[in-house]
């Protein structure tokens, strides 16, 4: 298991678009991944509802937790997505 | 068979009617017969079988839709969603209402979350509603996409509904309930597409039908003849011929100018308006500036919006309504007191003298929008009453640096001292839908008097005639900025009783352009009289129909 703390990149928060690509990657990734904003509880990471629910916005600190399978990569992945800006 | 409804805008269209699904109704919380295990799978399978719907429907509209109908399908089948299905199903409800209630407990979160969360809580509530017709094996609600153009025929359309419309698909709009006020008829207005509201035994229609929806004579035809076929495609061309016309000036037979402008809510639709012609706008309305707002905006943000405004209309008139609020549209920061009767209360100019602060904001940010462009600024309060509220708004206008500032003809009050209130001031406008339903007492939202809500009717016209008295006697323009312009025959006798522009939402403008054409000041004269002298709306409507239809012929025997 292993985790990191992010920044959140996209202008508009982790709804919508960067939600769904977000959600999208940590399904497909096959690993059990979770995310928290900073304080809440850890939510399921590929459930879009779950994920937009908790209100992410942009500039917000998110800590992921990921288990199983390729975890380095699959972390570096959806990181590499909180971090870029989908809304520009 | 005829069916009668109200028609809106002029145009005609010929198709085959596609009901749309009625909304389904919530799913009764009893206990299954089933075991969990079973209704689970049958919630499964729905669930699926709803996002892939949605995905191949992203597949084939691409582009920004592609990427919310993949969110949703995602929602559909979502594992969280999953879990508190599961867990309702292991209480024993039917995989009906566990769905619904799964579905409802994040809708309702995300309503509590507010803006952009808020908005989204209504696609939950249609994926709710798709993945439990699956299991009722009933049609999915919602606009149908038959794969070829079709008249659509629906109660009435939500909101999210008109969003999702394809118009190149929706040839015609046929509704059973909601009035020429409701959501729908303002859509249809907007985006031209031709539609009749309030059409009840539309109800009787059948997939595959063929129908003439004819707008302008407020008319559905079910299993029209070849020739009532031919003669509604005949008038489709001449009507898309119209449309191809070069814009000109809207003026009457003999030259004589009526400025033709828009109704505008934002500087969004500029564009468009202009495009079709607009001379100008004639209201411009600033509500959504302040609605959803909690505090007023500042000067340096109206300022903003106001230039974008002007600046779209650079050389031409633009007349601007100061904020229009009351508890029928209450703003917390402006009169938040509930009311007994709203239209009758603390709204429009009275609202504003009670918090000047936000008035004075108002006239500052306009007077320096103004002096950045180069269009020319009018200025109008609504809901003015008295002679003493024209005289109050033009001093603070003219104080705060606005050159041209009018009152809005809305009361029986204002129109009846019509020759006092433009001595105070420099110009009028007409707003006929408030002035028809304060002259006939009917609350013009309320679908159980919808029908004394009609510009037609001769207390209405002959108030508007001694606004267009008073405003000629003393040399001062006299608009119409209600919907009542936007009728080619109205429009022609509003002009007849002395209007000198007509300001209506763009999408009317060629027709009304098209119908001024056809008659010289005299004969709106002729129209107008006939009107005024009729004993009602339907009657007044009927009598300048006549008087038209007689100047046409003859004019045709003539050449």
């Amino acid at each position: 298991m292993i985790e990191r703390t992010v920044r959140i990149g996209s202008t508009h928060g982790l709804h919508a678009r960067p939600a769904k690509l977000f959600t999208q990657a940590a399904a497909a990734s096959g690993a059990a991944v979770t995310i928290s904003k900073s304080g809440g509880k850890p939510v399921n990471g590929a459930s879009i509802l779950a994920v937009i629910s908790q209100g992410i916005d942009h500039g917000d600190e998110v800590t992921l937790v990921v288990e199983g399978g390729d975890e380095q990569a699959v972390l570096d992945e959806l990181v590499g997505l909180l971090l870029t800006d989908h809304d520009e | 068979m005829k069916i009668t409804g109200t028609g809106i805008g002029q145009g005609v269209a010929v198709g085959s009617v596609v009901r749309m699904a009625e909304r389904l109704p919530e799913p009764v919380d009893r206990p299954s017969h089933l075991d969990p295990k079973l209704e689970g799978e049958r919630a499964k399978a729905s669930m699926s079988v709803v996002a892939a719907e949605l995905m191949s429907r992203g597949a084939k509209a691409g582009g920004a839709a592609q990427d919310v109908l993949e969110a949703q399908a995602m929602i559909a089948e979502d594992p969280s969603l999953v879990d508190e299905v599961a867990n309702r199903l292991e209480n024993g409800k039917t995989a009906e209402r566990a769905v619904f209630e799964a579905f409802a407990s994040y809708r309702d979160l995300l309503a509590g979350m507010g803006g952009y969360m808020a908005e989204r809580a209504a696609d939950l509530d249609d994926i709710s509603q798709r993945v439990i017709a699956h299991l009722l094996k009933l049609p999915a609600p919602g606009v149908p996409d038959p794969g070829h153009p079709f008249v659509l025929v629906a109660r009435d359309l939500a909101p999210a509904d008109t969003a999702t419309l394809d118009l190149d698909q929706v040839l015609g709009l046929v509704t059973v309930d909601g009035g020429p006020t409701s959501h729908t008829a303002i859509l249809a207005r907007e985006k031209s597409i031709v539609a009749i509201v309030g059409a009840a035994d539309a109800s009787g229609l059948a997939d595959g039908d063929t129908v003439i929806v004819d707008a302008a004579n407020d008319l559905v035809v079910s299993d029209p003849s070849a020739d009532e076929v031919a003669a509604a495609k005949a008038r489709i061309a001449e009507r898309a011929a119209l449309e191809a016309a070069p814009v000109t000036p809207g003026a009457l037979a003999d030259g004589t100018p009526v400025p033709l402008l828009a109704n505008l809510g934002s500087a969004d639709g500029a564009a468009e308006a202009l495009r079709l012609g607009a001379e100008g706008v004639g209201l411009f309305r600033t509500e959504f500036l302040f609605l959803d707002a909690d505090t007023a905006p500042s000067i340096t943000d109206q300022q903003a919006q106001y230039t974008r405004m002007l600046s779209a209309f650079a050389g031409k008139k633009v007349v601007v309504r100061v904020l229009d609020a009351g508890a029928d549209k209450p703003l917390s920061f402006l009169n938040d007191a509930a009311e007994e009767n709203p239209a009758l209360g603390l709204r429009g100019i009275r609202a504003l003298r009670h918090s000047e602060v936000i008035l004075r904001e108002q006239l500052t940010a306009l007077a320096a929008a103004d002096a950045a462009t180069d269009a020319e600024l009018w200025v109008m309060a609504p809901m003015i009453a008295t002679v003493d509220e024209t005289r109050y708004f033009t001093a603070l206008a003219k104080e705060l640096g606005i050159r041209v500032a009018g009152v809005m003809v809305e009361t029986p009050s204002a129109a009846l001292v019509a020759d006092h209130v433009l001595a105070a001031c420099d110009f009028a406008s007409i707003g006929t839908n408030d002035l028809t339903q304060y002259t006939m007492a009917a609350d013009r939202l309320l679908g159980t008097v919808a029908k004394l809500q009609d510009p037609w009717h001769p207390a209405v016209l002959r108030l508007i005639a001694d606004v267009g008295r008073a405003g000629a006697e003393l040399g001062k323009p006299v608009g119409i900025c209600g919907e009542a312009a936007a009728d080619p025959l109205l429009a022609v006798v509003l002009v007849g009783l002395g209007a000198t522009s007509l300001s209506m939402s763009p999408s009317a403008l060629a027709d009304v352009r098209a119908s001024l054409a056809r008659y010289s000041p005299d004969d709106a004269k002729a129209l107008a009289g006939a009107a005024l002298a009729a004993e009602g709306a339907a009657e007044a409507r009927a009598a300048a129909q006549a008087v038209a239809s007689e100047i046409t012929t003859a004019r045709e025997a003539a050449s």
